[in-house]
Order: structure tokens, then C-alpha cells, then sequence
């Protein structure tokens, strides 16, 4: 349970260390550790043992708890190595645009960390949601970074969206469910199975489902693009992701924890979690279309594959979920390869909108061929790993026997080809009276380009060593179906 | 000695007042060091029962050694040892970080300052600890007296006026104490609240039992500024001094409370209030009111005090709601909300005294760039916030559990409705506060340039204390479940389910 404490014990830390070094020493060597403990975990729980740990239980049922299954283990292990990463390439975004208030923004990062690890680690419903709250309220700083009228109105967005449903929708549910069920502990085949009738229980999974806003499942979406405000690294750690992924995360531990597979299946809501996820699969690749602001785009493409997530749990078919699950893991590398990209753009050139970006790269090619490998595993075409997720997804459709939904996939993918593969052939091919940039433009700060480079890299072998994410879906989803 | 714990926490406060009152003739400068002395006896000598109360069970004391009815009988259970101690502590914790800006505030009155300090916190243990109806509105009208004279001490134009319109109000809640009190002696003949309690269930019919019953609430919802009883607070509490203020707020609406769940739960029973009386549906509906009024007002404020004690009149729903949904989840919730509130209402008015420490204001416009300026207190001031929203981990999530809890228990959906729209509107009003504190005045476009103003920090007197206050919010959140099993669940009755 160190994990947790690790990223807040070194906040004090970092706050007292006046030198930029010394501080930024700190953070590597608190990413460092988290990432250790969580790895240390990791062979338990594939032993299929799982860790369980009570904080303050104030009442029966509804503890702070942790407990670190398969499930938490894969977010756990994606967070916490993606954060050394994002830490490298903090350093070299903040530096190079000389940001204010660097010390606040890595004490944040570190709070944002522990409260992820928090989600993943927590054993119930009352545990996630307090760190599903600190996490929306220590991402309130980094969002609002720069302290302009824009960074205000987007954080009253951001406030507004995550605050709001989580108060008004996934409080009270949780509330209603303790009533109920009398207690909140996640279980393999969920708690509220024979508490309530139908419609009660529909009501609670609509509260839930939509309480948790950080999944961006529209109409709640609009705080996603507004956040983009951030600095590049925050968009990159925290909206690719730590707090997306949180609300993903949290609507899975609602449907199988909560509900669990058997409930709604028997109670027939699959459907309209489908279905929902289904448009906002599409509406979001549509979006993403129009827009000429790069990091914009993100994240409309961010909606949409987090959407495939919630998609894949809600076939609740083992496949489905499997890949539902491991694209929680494909996503993430590949979409914080896309936002270090946009960042780096924006550190060497200012450049933030995508018709400004016409021969970028030949002036950056590291830079662009990173985007290129990135936006093919979103893609979900080889040689990457998005391809092994979306292939299970499509097989999970099929064996849910729901074509309707293939047709979704498949068409989804052309429009994800759509809106990044101009982006990559406009940065190379171009006549070069075209091209944009003189030739003093070079590549971003080290900081920037080796931790693209590298996330790049794991994207491609993820396709040809997937096994601990593959072993630790498939460990979850079985314990679920007991096959 | 400390059998004597409960006489002392009364007694030595009082004596100590005169010697206060005669030192600050003296040398002004001893004032201070012996208020604290008796503050800290009293701190001990609560804590100390509310752990002998812990351990032995209810405490009976007889003071002088004449035995009820006709003598001061003192019953201690686990809720007086709870609020008292909360009382003394903040009390303690709140003396330490005024001192300074008593001292700037009036210089020239300091002996009569903490005199009144002294006896106002007299009156408001002595309400907490005594076990007789009649006492308890003599040490109710020490309270409040020296609670109008506290206020009145603050800004020159305003707080006269509005000390004179709370003793007007407060006056009238206590004769409606009195009242009921004196309905209840004409039937029962006792005064003590045992002794009544074990005289009135034959009576339960009386229409003058009734009678006494209603005007004693009223009383109290008046003393407690129960919507729509509140209209003295407002003006009151904003205008008073920060060091009155900061103690006022958070104990004697809380006290109030305490008093009418002791009605309910011993001098009553909860089936005389619940059930036979039948007005509870409506007593929640009013709190209804009284949390949509109370936020609806708070936003409509400029400046922060205000606001704050418009937050206060929505708590005070809050806990009436919780106590008359007549579960256990809900007199939970009120209980543990009587804590709860306490150190929220001092952290947030004690981030005011040092806002106007430093800024001498506390209007919206003063706030801008208070969190380059005075980062800890702004952060001591988001932990308060988050504690009031109901964020967990800090103490006001587990209290709004409870009471939301109940609230479902007793299908009182409306309830429910009103504490998520009062939270949601706390998350607007304090997030209000914290963009003003934390963006403006703005700077260009990417604050590249932007130069926050130099720090300028309150002195560490004020901040020790705030930061006391802070961490307890979390602590006593963390330990929410140790208060409801050792504490809260004995002062319940085992017929209220």
C-alpha cells in the first residue's frame, strides 16, 4: 500500500526544495519507487492471490480499503510507468517555455498520481470516490495552470462537469446502493443482484455510469476538449491517461464490481450501455474531423477510444472484455505518444493548430515518425498494439453476436485513419514552396523527444509482448465468469 | 480531583472572569496568559470526562451534595462529554490565534475583551453540562449577553445595530425557552431533566405538555437561527470582530442544537417528538427551506463573511433535518454534524481573521492574488471549503453521509435533493472564492510575466492554530467510525431505529 503514499510522502518534499534539480530529482525517484512497489506486486497477482489492506473502517461494509486485483494491477502498472515518462518530459516542456509556478506543478503531479493509484488500488465504491474527488481537485491546478481568463472559464468547465455529476448523480447512488445492499465492497459478481427492482436498479446504473464524468461518455464530454488549456504534459499524463482512464476505470469496477456481468445480462442493459457507448464512439471521430486545433482533435479521438472501452465491457462477453480492458493499456501508450508529439510541435515552433503544421516533418522527423507509429496503434492497424484490442473487441462483437456493433468498430477505424493520416502525409509531403518552417526549426529539447520516442517504441512492442496486460485481462475477466 | 471535572469546567471559568476582569486593571498584558490558564483547565477538565464518560458510562454529579430535584444535579453522558470538549478545545484553539488581532482590534479594551471571552465560554459549557431546564436558560442568557456585547464590539457603524437586533431576537428565543420551561414545571412540577423525563410519559396527552414542548423548539430555533428565525445571524456575525466571530460562529448555533436533540432524545422521548406529535414530516421540511434558502442567500453575497454566515444558517438545516428525520442515521448525522460544523465554521472564520489581519477586509475585490500572498491560510481555506462541499476525506463527508443515509431510510427524498443542491452550490461558492484568490488580478496572456505579489503571511500565532484546526478535519473525518461506535451510538436510544 506504499504505492499510494509514496507520490504524497514526497510532496512536502518537493515543495521545500527551492532548486529546480533537486526537486525534479525528488519526482524521479518517487515515480521510480511507486513504479517498483506497483511491479513488486505484479507476480501475487499473477499467482492470482489478491493484497488486501484496511485503512479506517467507519462503517460496516464502507471502508477505506485497498485491495490490488488483476484489473487494478493493469491500471496500476500503466499509470505508474507512464508518470516516469511524463516526468522526463515535464521537465523539458516546462523548462523550455519557462513556465511559473514549476514547484506547484510537480507537487500536483505527484498528489494526481497517488490519488490514481488510489482508484486502481481501491477494494469498494466509497474508496474510489474519495480519490476519484482528490483527483479531480488536484488536476484543478494543473489544468488551470496558466492562470488567464481561459484557464478560468475551462476550469469552471472542468469543475462544473466532474464536480457536478460526481456529487449530484454518483453520490447519491453510491448512498442508495449502501442502503440497499449495505455494503459497498466490489465482489466478482457485483452486490446488488436481488436488492431492487428493474427500474430502481436501472436508475442506479444510469447515476453511475454518467455520475463518473472523468469517462467523458457523451453528453458529458465537453470538459475533455476545454481542459486542453493545460500545459501538454498534463493533457498528455492526465487527459490520455490518468483522469480519463480514472472514469473508465470506474465505470468498469461499477458494471462487473457493482453489478456484475450476470446482473445485466439477466437484467437485459447492455443495450443501452452499447449503445451509448456506440455514439459516443462516433460523434467523437466525427468531431474530431473538424477540428484544426491539435490538441483539440486529441481529444475528441480521446472520447471516442475511451468509449471503445466502456463498449467492451459492455458486450459482456469475455472477449469483449478482454479487449476492452487491455485497450485501457493500448490507448494510453499510444495517445500520450500523440500529446508529446503536439507538445514537442509547440515547444520547438509555438504551432498549435494543424494547418499550420505543412513540412514539419522534415524539420522534426523523430518527432513525426513517433506521431505516425502512434496514430497507427490508435488506429488499430499493425505493426502496433491498439491492433491486438481492437481485434479482440471485434471478436468479442461477433461472439456477443452484435455486427451492428462490428460495423461501429470497423467504421470508427476508417475515421480514425481519417482525421491522423492527413496530419502525418501534409507533415512529410509537401512541394517545398509549401513548407512552413525555415530551416532553423529543430527538434524539440531532449527532455521532449526521448520520451516519445519511447512510449513509440513500447506501442510497437506491445504487439509482439502483450502477455502481462493479455494475462492480467484475462485473470480478471475469468474470475468474473469462473470459466 | 477529577471527580470534581464537572463543577470545574463551569465554576473555574466564572471565578476566573472576575480575576480577568481585576487583572486588566492591573497590567493589561496578564490578561492573555490567565485567560489561557482557565481555557486549558476547562479543555482538561472536558476532555477529561468525556474520557471518564468513555470508560465508566453516564457521570452523576450532585453539586453541594443535595440530591435532585431540589439541587443542581449534573447527568454527564457520552453527547455532553462529546460537545463540551469540542466547545473547550475550539474555544482554546480560537483565544490563541485572535490574540493578535484583538490587540490590534481594541488595544484599550483587551481586560473587558477577554472577560466576556471567558464568561461567554462559561455560559456556553454550562448550557452542555448542566442537567437542569431551568439553569440551563440562566447559563443560556450569560451566554448570549456576553455573545451581544462581543458583537457589539466590532465595526463602529454596524455591529451595534446589529448586536441590538440579535438581543431583541435572542431575547425573545429565551422567553420562549423560559416558557415552555414554565408550562413543564406547572405540570411535571420539576425543573430537573431527569426527573421530568421520568414524570412526563403519563402526560404525553397533555395539551400543555404539547404546548411546552413547541414553545421550547421555537425558543431554541431562534437562539439557533433556524430559517426563517435566522435574520439576526447574518449581520451579527459579519460585523462583529474576527476574534468574536471566529468563536461565536461555530459554537453557539451548535450548542443550540445540542440542547434541542437533549430535549428530544432525554427530557422528551423520540416517539413523544416523532410520532405523537406528528410534525416531524414538517419540522424536515422546513430544514428543506432552511438549506435552499440559506445557499441561495450565500451566493448572493459579496463578500466572504457574509457568505460564510449564510452557510451557516444552511448547516443549521442541515442538523434540525437530520435530528427530526427520526432515525438513527439521521440523529447520527446531526451529532456527528455538531462536531463537524464546529471546526468547519472556526477554520473558515479563522482563515477570515487573518484575511482581515493582513488585508483589513474581507470583501471579494480584497481577496485577489491571496494565494501568492498568503498561501498557507489559503490552503488551510480549501481544506475548510472541501470539508463544508463534503469531500472526503475531511469530517463534513461522513456527517452528509449519515444525514443522506437517514434521509433514504426515512423516503424523505426532499432532503436528500436539498443537502446534493447545498453541496453543489458550496462547490460554486468556494470555488468563487478560490478563482478570485487565484487567478486575479490577471496577468498577460500565458503568465509568463505574471509576478505574484510578495508573500505576506499571517503571523505563525494565527496560522499554528488554523493549521490545528485543519488537520482536525481530516483527522476527525478519518475517525468518524471510532466517534459513531464509542460516542454517538450510546447517546441514541435503542428504540430509535
Amino acid at each position: 500500500m506504499l504505492a499510494v503514499l509514496v507520490s504524497l510522502l514526497v510532496t512536502p518534499i518537493l515543495v521545500s526544495s527551492r532548486a529546480s534539480n533537486v526537486r525534479e530529482g525528488w519526482t524521479f525517484v518517487a515515480a521510480t519507487a511507486k513504479f517498483l512497489i506497483v511491479l513488486s506486486m505484479l507476480p501475487t497477482i499473477l499467482k492470482g492471490t489478491e493484497i488486501v489492506y484496511t485503512v479506517v473502517e467507519f462503517l460496516p461494509g464502507a471502508a477505506i480499503k485497498f485491495r490490488v486485483d488483476a484489473l487494478g494491477m493493469l491500471f496500476a502498472i500503466v499509470s505508474s510507468s507512464l508518470w516516469i515518462v511524463t516526468s522526463a518530459y515535464s521537465i523539458g516542456y516546462m523548462r523550455g517555455l519557462k513556465e511559473h509556478s514549476q514547484t506547484r506543478y510537480f507537487c500536483f503531479f505527484a498528489f494526481a498520481l497517488s490519488s490514481t493509484i488510489g482508484v486502481a488500488f481501491s477494494a469498494n465504491l466509497l474508496t474510489l470516490y474519495l480519490f476519484y474527488e482528490m483527483l479531480s481537485l488536484a488536476t484543478y491546478p494543473l489544468v488551470t495552470h496558466h492562470q488567464d481568463l481561459e484557464a478560468r472559464s475551462s476550469g469552471r468547465k472542468y469543475l462544473l462537469y466532474i464536480m457536478g455529476t460526481s456529487i449530484g448523480l454518483a453520490l447519491p447512488a453510491m448512498l442508495i446502493c449502501y442502503n440497499l445492499a449495505g455494503t459497498l465492497e466490489f465482489s466478482k459478481q457485483g452486490f446488488l443482484a436481488g436488492t431492487a427492482s428493474k427500474p430502481l436498479l436501472g436508475l442506479l446504473l444510469f447515476m453511475l455510469i454518467f455520475g463518473f464524468a472523468k469517462a467523458a461518455i457523451m453528453p458529458l464530454h465537453a470538459w475533455l476538449p476545454a481542459a486542453m488549456v493545460a500545459p501538454t504534459p498534463v493533457s498528455a499524463l492526465l487527459h490520455a491517461v490518468a483522469v480519463v482512464k480514472v472514469g473508465v476505470f470506474s465505470v468498469v469496477r461499477v458494471l462487473t464490481g457493482v453489478f456484475g456481468t450476470n446482473l445485466l445480462l439477466s437484467l437485459d442493459f447492455s443495450p443501452f450501455i452499447i449503445f451509448v457507448a456506440s455514439v459516443t464512439i462516433l460523434v467523437g471521430s466525427f468531431i474530431a474531423l473538424t477540428q484544426d486545433n491539435l490538441k483539440r482533435l486529441l481529444a475528441f479521438s480521446t472520447i471516442a477510444q475511451l468509449s471503445y472501452i466502456v463498449l467492451g465491457v459492455g458486450l459482456l462477453s469475455p472477449k469483449g472484455m478482454i479487449g476492452g480492458i487491455v485497450h485501457i493499456a493500448m490507448h494510453a501508450f499510444g495517445k500520450i505518444t500523440l500529446f508529446f508529439c503536439a507538445g514537442a510541435i509547440f515547444v520547438a515552433t509555438g504551432k498549435k493548430n494543424i494547418s499550420e503544421m505543412i513540412g514539419i516533418g522534415r524539420r522534426m522527423p523523430v518527432t513525426m515518425a513517433a506521431f505516425f507509429i502512434a496514430a497507427l496503434s490508435i488506429t488499430g492497424v499493425p505493426p502496433c498494439g491498439g491492433f491486438l484490442s481492437k481485434w479482440y473487441l471485434v471478436l468479442g462483437s461477433l461472439e456477443a453476436h452484435q455486427i451492428a456493433i462490428l460495423v461501429v468498430l470497423l467504421f470508427s477505424s476508417l475515421l480514425n485513419a481519417c482525421y491522423f493520416m492527413p496530419i502525418v502525409y501534409k507533415a512529410f509531403f509537401c512541394r517545398p514552396e509549401e513548407a512552413m518552417f525555415k530551416n532553423t526549426v529543430q527538434e524539440a529539447p531532449l527532455f521532449c523527444v526521448v520520451p516519445l520516442v519511447v512510449t513509440a517504441l513500447i506501442s510497437i512492442i506491445l504487439l509482439f509482448y502483450p502477455q502481462p496486460f493479455f494475462r492480467l485481462a484475462s485473470m480478471m475477466v475469468h474470475s468474473i465468469t469462473g470459466t | 480531583m477529577s471527580q470534581h471535572y464537572p463543577t470545574l469546567l463551569v465554576t473555574v471559568p466564572l471565578l476566573a472572569a472576575f480575576i480577568i476582569s481585576a487583572a486588566g486593571w492591573i497590567n493589561k498584558r496578564l490578561c492573555f496568559p490567565f485567560a489561557v490558564a482557565t481555557l486549558t483547565v476547562a479543555a482538561y477538565s472536558c476532555v477529561g470526562l468525556l474520557f471518564r464518560v468513555l470508560h465508566e458510562g453516564v457521570v452523576h454529579y450532585r453539586l453541594g451534595g443535595w440530591p435532585p430535584p431540589w439541587g443542581i444535579a449534573y447527568y454527564v453522558d457520552q453527547l455532553n462529554g462529546l460537545v463540551l470538549s469540542v466547545i473547550s478545545v475550539s474555544a482554546l484553539i480560537n483565544l490563541i490565534a485572535s490574540k493578535r488581532s484583538i490587540e490590534r482590534e481594541f488595544p484599550e479594551k483587551i481586560g473587558p475583551f477577554y472577560t466576556l471571552y471567558v464568561l461567554f465560554v462559561t455560559g456556553m459549557l454550562g448550557i452542555t453540562v448542566t442537567g437542569d431546564a431551568f439553569n440551563l436558560y440562566v447559563l443560556l442568557e450569560i451566554g448570549s449577553l456576553t455573545g451581544y456585547a462581543l458583537i457589539a464590539m466590532g465595526d463602529k457603524d454596524r455591529a451595534p445595530l446589529a448586536s441590538l437586533n440579535y438581543l431583541y431576537m435572542g431575547t425573545i428565543g429565551a422567553c420562549f425557552y423560559l416558557l415552555g420551561v414554565g408550562y413543564l414545571y406547572i405540570v411535571t412540577g420539576s425543573l430537573n431533566m431527569v426527573d421530568i423525563a421520568s414524570i412526563l410519559p403519563g402526560l404525553y396527552q397533555s395539551k400543555a405538555v404539547m404546548t411546552a414542548f413547541i414553545i421550547c423548539m421555537v425558543g431554541m430555533w431562534i437562539k439557533m437561527a433556524f430559517f426563517p428565525l435566522h435574520g439576526w445571524l447574518p449581520n451579527a456575525y459579519t460585523f462583529a470582530p474576527s476574534a468574536s466571530s471566529s468563536l461565536i460562529a461555530p459554537l453557539m448555533t451548535k450548542v443550540m442544537i445540542y440542547v434541542m436533540i437533549r430535549f428530544i432524545l432525554t427530557v422528551f422521548t423520540p416517539k413523544f417528538a416523532f410520532s405523537t406529535l406528528a410534525v416531524s414530516d414538517s419540522v424536515v421540511w422546513l430544514a428543506v427551506i432552511a438549506i435552499v434558502m440559506g445557499a441561495i442567500f450565500a451566493l448572493a453575497q459579496r463578500d466572504l463573511k457574509k457568505m460564510l454566515t449564510y452557510i451557516i444558517v444552511a448547516e443549521v438545516g442541515y442538523m434540525v433535518g437530520g435530528a427530526w428525520l427520526g432515525n438513527r442515521a439521521g440523529m447520527t448525522g446531526a451529532i456527528l454534524h455538531i462536531v463537524n460544523d464546529a471546526l468547519m465554521t472556526l477554520c473558515a472564520f479563522l482563515v477570515v481573521g487573518n484575511i482581515v489581519y493582513k488585508v483589513k477586509g474581507y470583501s471579494f475585490e480584497d481577496l485577489k492574488g491571496l494565494f501568492s500572498k498568503m498561501p498557507f491560510t489559503m490552503g488551510a481555506f480549501v481544506i475548510g471549503a472541501l470539508s463544508i462541499i463534503g469531500v472526503p476525506p475531511t469530517c463534513g463527508f461522513f456527517s452528509k453521509w449519515y444525514l443522506i443515509s437517514g434521509a433514504i431510510q426515512a423516503s424523505h427524498y426532499g432532503f436528500v435533493v436539498a443537502l446534493l443542491f447545498s453541496s453543489l452550490v458550496n462547490v460554486v461558492l468556494f470555488f468563487r472564492i478560490i478563482e478570485i484568490g487565484y487567478y486575479e488580478p490577471f496577468g498577460d496572456h500565458h503568465g509568463h510575466d505574471h509576478h505574484p505579489e510578495p508573500m505576506a503571511e499571517a503571523p505563525l500565532s494565527m496560522l499554528v492554530p488554523l493549521f490545528i484546526v485543519a488537520a482536525g478535519l481530516v483527522l476527525v473525518g478519518l475517525y468518524t467510525g471510532d466517534i459513531v461506535n464509542h460516542i454517538i451510538q450510546f447517546v441514541i436510544p435503542k428504540g430509535l431505529l
